[in-house]
């Protein structure tokens, strides 16, 4: 047995540098704090790729099956003597493969945002807050405890929140963090409740006791029902939306294109490659209790999976912010994994839907990153986020270019990139339990090719837009982790997780079947093609087919009006009557009756004041008077 | 034993002169008219002590010695009060009663 303690470190280190970059970060120099945070999330980096040696390939699995492995644990509270809340480091393949690409993503990050937020007054901060994002990122992955997990959760989204909140100046930043605050904790309080019904049920908050396998602590949850579910179906579906939110799953993905307010660098690690896969993983690390106690919430999951994905890739056609077009494909494969883990089995080859997931996790987190840090130094270049602005950037920013060709044939799905390898197996995974999911999910797999190549067209071919002044290549501290990411990008698909990260720790044989193969680069490859034939010279042929399409073009370049619904329903509907109603009970009801008691006791106060006149005369008169009731009393009594 | 003269004649007249006092005392502003009202009022019930005393109990002299004190204790109010009266008006310019109230609060 190895002792796995260290790993408290990984994520203690960039607690540490939160600290002591926001304490005395604005003593420091702009590099040096950069430096700093960046060095202490490299050991953090370097910690965690021993952990994955040693988890997965120098001890590796005991008959066949990975152990989880409970490295650390305090008692935090203890409500009862069952009910306890622990910290921890909870190590199994999934956490084990989520600090290594967090790790990776961050650091990667890190290193990119020296050079990209040079100059900038924040920078400090800026890193301060990337290191407390990537400590609670951390803490959330490693809960030994549901409540761990709920507690990094909200940590997320704080750190979401100020990070997309960086540029404080700028109206549209604050109102885009406000947004996703609110959504996710919004989604958050969900969650919360479906926590509350499981370990009201089971007794306890250990994901090693509510994720060992055996059922029977759910007997009671399974017997009870409510409105004609049962207990443990609502308690998924309410932990689920916890996930949906942090994940923007429709219909809380409101929040994620907002959300590109943000620094680029932070759009890629959190909104891209980390933070938004917190509900995939929540999902994921819940599964076996969606599986066996919760099919029913295992099939909702499935089609808003399926659903998001859908909507968001056919969106991400018409969008001409580079960051949101970004943003709307990430929603896009987010729904991927969701639906992957929805139509996933247990065990075995079963198990392939999940494994899936996961694999397009990683793979995921490397192109898209690569994606995003590639846009900021595009618009880091051009300083414009309007895809109108550009092109024929090829020439000019050569790396970029080369390494942006990487990600965008990954997120197509062309073999022998990361991608394909993952969408296949998520295809095949659709293929073999539903049909429906299955063919939307190819739909949109030459969507994503299409909208995707449609950038990248236009980007870099296309016309030949005069700019103020030359772009030029971005320095290396930004180059640098474009292609260590782009080589992840490009390989990460041969990593065989079939052997590392499957749902019940059992290795299995994975084969690449052509039935789904074929067709998913086949379409991929068609939505190049039109993309190529419409954006690769200019033409107006684009032009044409929008007007043609009217109104279904407008709706989906409104992303389907549904910032104006939300805003209808919030504004119109629940501040006019609900809200309005509520503050005038508030104002004159609640608060009406309090200052009536006040207004009465002020009075009679006033009044029992006057009595305290200090005029001798007053005084004698109302002794005098006082004394000749009293003889009246007594005369009248007593006569 | 004042021949002719009932005790009610006495008594309406002291307590005439008594509520003379109060009144004067409630009403008045002036501290010297205060005080001269305080004297009324002590003045009206020497008056009662020594009306009963002298037809009640014509072989004592509780009631003319409690007179005497009363008459003892005015005179030393009285110097006291004047006294005080004295200083106010120098202080203030004035003494009236309403106006005094610089140590009220």
């Amino acid at each position: 047995m190895i002792n796995y303690t260290y790993t408290v470190w990984i994520v203690l280190i960039p607690l540490f540098m939160f600290v002591i970059l926001g304490l005395f970060g604005m003593k420091m120099r702009n590099s040096l704090a950069g430096i700093l945070g960046s060095l202490g999330l490299f050991t953090s980096t370097v910690l965690s790729y021993i952990t994955a040696y040693f988890y997965f390939f120098k001890v590796g699995p005991v008959d066949g099956v990975f152990q989880s492995v409970s490295a650390y644990n305090i008692e935090w509270l203890a409500f009862t003597d069952t009910l306890k809340v622990h910290l921890g480091v909870f190590l199994d393949p999934i956490s084990v493969m989520m600090l290594v690409v967090i790790t990776t993503v961050s650091l990667m990050c890190h290193i990119y945002s020296i050079g990209y937020m040079k100059g900038d007054t924040g920078f400090q901060r800026f890193f301060s807050f990337l290191s407390l994002f990537t400590f609670s990122m951390l803490f959330l992955v490693i809960a030994t405890d549901i409540i761990q997990m709920y507690i990094g959760f909200e940590l997320v989204g704080l750190s979401s929140y100020l990070l997309i909140g960086h540029y404080y100046e700028k109206p549209a930043a604050v109102a885009a963090a406000n947004k996703a605050f609110i959504v996710t904790r919004f989604a958050d309080f969900g969650f919360f409740v479906g926590i509350l019904l499981v370990s009201f049920y089971t007794g306890t908050f250990d994901f090693t006791v509510l994720i060992n396998g055996d059922g029977s602590i759910f007997a009671g949850m399974a017997a009870a029902s409510f409105m004609g579910m049962n207990i443990i179906t609502w308690a998924m579906l309410l932990i689920f939306i916890g996930g949906a939110g942090k994940s923007a799953l429709f219909p809380l993905h409101i929040w994620l294109p907002d959300a590109m307010e943000g620094p680029t660098p932070v759009s890629a690690l959190i909104h891209a490659a980390t933070m938004v896969v917190a509900g995939v993983y929540l999902v994921a690390r819940m599964f076996i209790v969606f599986h066996f106690q919760a099919p029913d919430a295992l099939e909702v999951v499935a089609y808003v999976g399926a659903f998001t994905s859908l909507f968001a890739a056919i969106i991400a056609i018409t969008q001409y912010d580079i960051k949101r077009i970004l943003a709307f494909s990430t929603l896009s494969q987010i729904g991927y994994m969701i639906l992957a883990l929805g139509v996933s089995g247990y065990g075995g080859e079963e198990g392939v839907g999940y494994m899936a997931s996961m694999f397009h996790l990683t793979t995921h987190a490397m192109f898209k990153a690569l994606l995003f840090l590639g846009a900021g130094s595009i618009i880091h270049a051009i300083h414009s986020n309007d895809l109108r602005d550009m092109g024929g950037l090829r020439k000019y920013m050569p790396i970029t270019f080369i390494t942006f060709a990487i990600a965008v044939l990954s997120i197509s799905g062309i073999p022998p990139f990361s991608g394909f390898w993952s969408k296949d197996e998520i295809l095949a995974a659709a293929f073999e339990h539903n049909k429906i999911i299955y063919f939307s999910s190819v739909l949109v797999a030459g969507l994503t090719a299409f909208y995707m190549s449609r950038l990248f067209f236009t980007v870099f071919f296309g016309k030949k837009t005069e700019y103020h002044h030359t772009p030029h290549e971005s320095p290396w501290v930004m180059t640098i982790p474009l292609i260590i990411l782009s080589i992840g990008a490009a390989f990460a698909g041969f990593i065989p997780f079939n052997e590392l990260v499957t749902s019940d720790g059992a290795v299995f044989e994975s084969h690449l079947s052509m039935s789904i193969a074929l067709p998913s680069i086949g379409i991929a490859l068609l939505g190049i093609f039109f993309a190529f034939l419409l954006y690769y010279k200019k033409s107006n042929t684009p032009d044409k087919i929008t007007t043609s399409l009217g109104f279904l073009y407008k709706t989906t370049l409104n992303k389907f009006y549904f910032d104006e619904l939300y805003l209808f329903v919030t504004k119109k509907i629940i501040f006019n009557i609900i809200s309005q109603s509520i503050a005038w009970f508030d104002r004159h009801v609640v608060d009406g009756s309090m200052n009536g008691i006040a207004w009465v006791i002020e009075k009679t106060s006033v009044k029992s004041k006057e009595l305290q006149s200090g005029q001798l005369q007053q005084y004698a008169f109302i002794f005098v008077a006082g004394t000749i009731i009293l003889v009246l009393c007594f005369a009248y009594l007593f006569n | 034993m004042i021949h002719g003269i009932p005790i009610q004649y006495f008594l309406i007249v002291s307590t005439i002169m008594f509520f003379v006092g109060v009144c004067g005392f409630i009403i008045r502003r002036n501290l010297i008219t205060i005080l001269m009202s305080v004297e009324l009022i002590l003045n009206a019930i020497n008056i009662n002590f020594l009306v009963f005393n002298r037809y009640l109990f014509p072989h004592q002299l509780q009631g003319n010695f409690f007179a005497l004190i009363v008459v003892a204790v005015a005179a030393a109010e009285a110097s006291v009060a004047i006294a005080l009266f004295i200083n106010m008006y120098r202080r203030f310019n004035n003494i009236d009663v309403e106006n005094i109230s610089e140590m009220k609060y």
